[in-house]
């Protein structure tokens, strides 16, 4: 069987690189992107090892789910992308602070 | 009969002040006059009724104010005391209309002085029939807002406005006094009304009041702040202030109120309270003091002033202290003698000196009159028998209200009397009399025996004046020869019962007897030192030296005299030690920091200023960038977290501090 304290390791741990995957990225807007779907991968991994570890389907159910809210997501995200890149040029997270108050 | 007294000038007021565009000039003053003069008639057939048949009348209109054990009621009585005043109230009231029909012939608003002259007879009228305090109170504060009035007639001059504010509001401190005597009376006797209070006095001579850890007698509280009042009103020292200043109003005006009426409500009311003020000797004490200080120094300061007017009012300042102080020796009758004769040649004075100011195309200033007894022998004549009278000239009217007053005085020297502080009102008020006849004296020099310092233009249009202005001042000085001779067995005769239970004197205050038993050479002194004063006034103003010299002594009386010409500085110390620091704390302090500083700052002005400031921090936050913004995301998901783990373990109120210092820095 599996660790339970690896999982739960392995997981956080994933979630923690891919938190700062985002927070300290300050140049390319796709690696956020790819952290984000990192973030959605670590508690999808918490969730079915947690419904494996209490035998119950549901937290496998839900990671389903999570699994298309996700391909949902990154798809409109990358469409904002797209439409960004062709107004702006570029992707630089720095320059995108045209909204500062 | 009675309420007619009263309710014919209160008619006359408000028909003549409302109506008086329609009645116009002449029928304001027809009307105006005949009213106070019907009302004066049927007070002096009160005054038969009451005073001479032995009556006393009361009269209960209805009921005015009724909470629980305080009530109030409309209600007159008229017993020796009030007929008295009522007498010479309406008696000089209707004289005065006579005369101001012709004294302010020129000024264009006759029904607006009329209505005011009468409804200052009317709150005085008022003032001295109210059978309890609160009516009294009614007619006092009247008093007080027709002597404002009457003061600003002539509104467009700024001296008239600020005697009128000085007036009204030196008389608010002794009204505060007043109140709080109200207040007081009615706390310990549960009633306002005198009928209830007189008799229970007695009762009350071993009571005392615990404020503040103080034990204070109560009727000598009681009195002291009747007393109060009694400054205010009767200009003694102290808040004597706003009488000379009065002057600025029309001479009609002073002539009633400055010299016969208003001011002797204050001495009224210690009068009317004679019953309370024998059982406090405290008070008794308190009257001689400040009354003798008065008249020493009304009378000496009279003697330096210049203006014809302000030497009369503070004659009128020295003979309220007069009155006050033998109201102090417990002679409450002589006192309202006094005050009755005083009416007479006071009014007589002002009413001449109104003529004469008249005749001199309104100069007041005594230094540019002279020889005016050439062109108006019949006021200088009227005028010598008011200046006479004043000083107790023998047989005049002043003489038999005036000298016994000083003869009661000198009782201090029977030993086994107890009374050792009267010395002092002796000593002030003789002195007093010498000052009283020369600067009497020394006006009628200056304005009728001298020669003339009037310009050609005036000398040319000088005349006595006209028969309506003329007539009140005969009535007058006739009033002022006959009076005293006459009402003197009556109000002061040895064992008269005019006073029946009006006036209450302690059997053991009582010293007539003692006076009658003086030497003859002190019964002598006052009218000696009068003499004297005619006598000085006489060799200064006869003589043709001058006195001009360079010793110390001279420039030491020099010095004197300049300080008494500024009155001896009380209007400046006033000023400077009490009302400019009360101006200051009410801009600097009161406005400045209080009103517009730390209220408009904790209140809408802070607010303004405060949340743009923050609003500006928070605009500062909002960078635009997305690494900020997740930034906040997480540090505050951290921060809760803290606080909440924190929080389960042990709350502590400075981890709410640390909250708000993180929200103030951010």
């Amino acid at each position: 069987m599996f660790q339970q304290l690896n999982c739960t390791n392995i997981s956080s741990l994933l979630f923690l690189v891919s938190l700062l995957g985002i927070f300290l990225n300050q140049k390319n807007i796709l690696v956020m992107l790819m952290s984000l779907e990192m973030m959605f991968l670590a508690i999808s991994f918490n969730l079915i090892f947690s419904s494996i570890r209490l035998d119950d389907i549901i937290g496998q159910i839900f990671s389903l789910l999570i699994l298309t809210v996700a391909a949902a997501e990154s798809s409109i995200g990358l469409a904002i992308l797209v439409i960004y890149y062709r107004i702006r040029s570029t992707i630089t997270v720095e320059l995108m602070n045209l909204m500062k108050g | 009969m009675y309420l007619l007294i009263l309710f014919l000038p209160l008619l006359g007021s408000l028909i003549s002040g409302f109506g008086g565009r329609w009645l116009g000039c002449h029928g304001t003053n027809v009307f105006s006059t005949s009213c106070v003069i019907i009302s004066a008639l049927l007070a002096l057939l009160a005054f038969f009724e009451i005073g001479l048949a032995g009556t006393t009348c009361t009269i209960f209109l209805t009921s005015w104010i009724k909470s629980g054990a305080f009530q109030v009621s409309w209600g007159f009585w008229f017993d020796s005391i009030t007929v008295t005043m009522l007498v010479v109230i309406t008696l000089i009231s209707s004289l005065v209309h006579v005369y101001s029909v012709k004294y302010m012939e020129q000024d264009p608003h006759h029904p607006r002085f009329m209505a005011y002259l009468e409804i200052f007879t009317f709150f005085m009228l008022i003032l001295v029939t109210g059978d309890n305090l609160i009516q009294m109170f009614l007619g006092w504060e009247g008093v007080g807002l027709a002597s404002y009035l009457l003061i600003n007639f002539w509104y467009t001059r700024l001296a008239a406005n600020q005697s009128a504010i000085k007036a009204l509001i030196t008389n608010r401190v002794g009204d505060f006094g007043l109140s709080l005597a109200i207040f007081s009376i009615f706390w310990v006797f549960n009633s306002v009304d005198y009928t209830i209070i007189f008799p229970l006095v007695p009762l009350f001579e071993d009571h005392f009041l615990m404020f503040m850890g103080f034990k204070l007698h109560v009727l000598t509280l009681i009195s002291i702040f009747l007393f109060i009042g009694a400054v205010g009103k009767s200009a003694q020292l102290g808040l004597h202030t706003w009488l000379p200043d009065a002057m600025e109003g029309p001479t009609p005006v002073s002539a009633l109120i400055h010299a016969a009426t208003m001011v002797t409500a204050g001495v009224f009311l210690m009068i009317r309270f004679s019953p309370l003020l024998e059982f406090s000797p405290t008070i008794l004490f308190i009257l001689i003091i400040f009354g003798s200080l008065t008249a020493f120094f009304a009378s000496l300061t009279g003697v330096f002033q210049n203006d014809l007017k302000r030497v009369i009012a503070y004659s009128t300042c020295s003979q309220l202290g007069y009155m006050i102080f033998s109201c102090g020796m417990s002679c409450y009758d002589v006192s309202l003698f006094h005050l009755a004769n005083h009416a007479f040649f006071k009014a007589l004075l002002f009413l001449s000196a109104g003529s004469v100011i008249h005749a001199v195309s309104n100069e007041q200033d005594m230094r540019r009159m002279g020889s005016l007894l050439k062109f108006m022998p019949l006021t200088y004549s009227v005028m010598l028998i008011g200046s006479l009278a004043l000083t107790g000239f023998p047989f005049l009217t002043g003489f038999y209200s005036k000298d016994f007053i000083l003869e009661l005085t000198q009782s201090s020297s029977y030993s086994n009397l107890h009374t050792f502080y009267v010395s002092f009102a002796c000593w002030l008020g003789s002195m007093s009399v010498f000052f009283t006849s020369f600067y009497s004296f020394r006006l009628i020099y200056l304005t009728f025996l001298n020669n003339t310092n009037l310009t050609r233009n005036s000398v040319n249009t000088v005349h006595e004046s006209s028969g309506m202005m003329v007539f009140p001042l005969i009535i007058l000085s006739i009033g002022s020869i006959f009076i005293g001779y006459l009402t003197r067995d009556l109000f002061i005769g040895f064992g008269t019962n005019f006073w029946a239970s009006a006036i209450f004197i302690l059997p053991k205050y009582s010293n007539f007897i003692e006076a009658e038993e003086l030497p003859i050479i002190i019964k002598w002194l006052p009218f000696a030192l009068s003499l004297l004063g005619i006598f000085f006034a006489s060799f200064i103003h006869l003589s043709s030296k001058t006195f001009h010299s360079k010793s110390i002594l001279q420039n030491l009386l020099a010095f004197f005299g300049f300080l008494i010409n500024k009155k001896w500085y009380w209007d400046i110390l006033y000023n400077r030690l009490i009302i400019l620091p009360i101006l200051n704390f009410g801009y600097l302090i009161a406005f400045k920091i209080l009103d517009r500083g730390f209220i408009e700052l904790s209140g809408p002005y802070g607010f303004t200023k405060f949340i743009p400031f923050w609003s500006q921090i928070l605009i500062k936050l909002q960078t635009g960038q997305i690494t900020h913004y997740l930034f906040f995301i997480i540090f505050s998901f951290c921060f809760f977290s803290i606080i909440s783990v924190y929080n389960y373990v042990n709350f502590t109120f400075s981890l709410v501090l640390v909250f708000f210092t993180l929200l103030f820095f951010i």
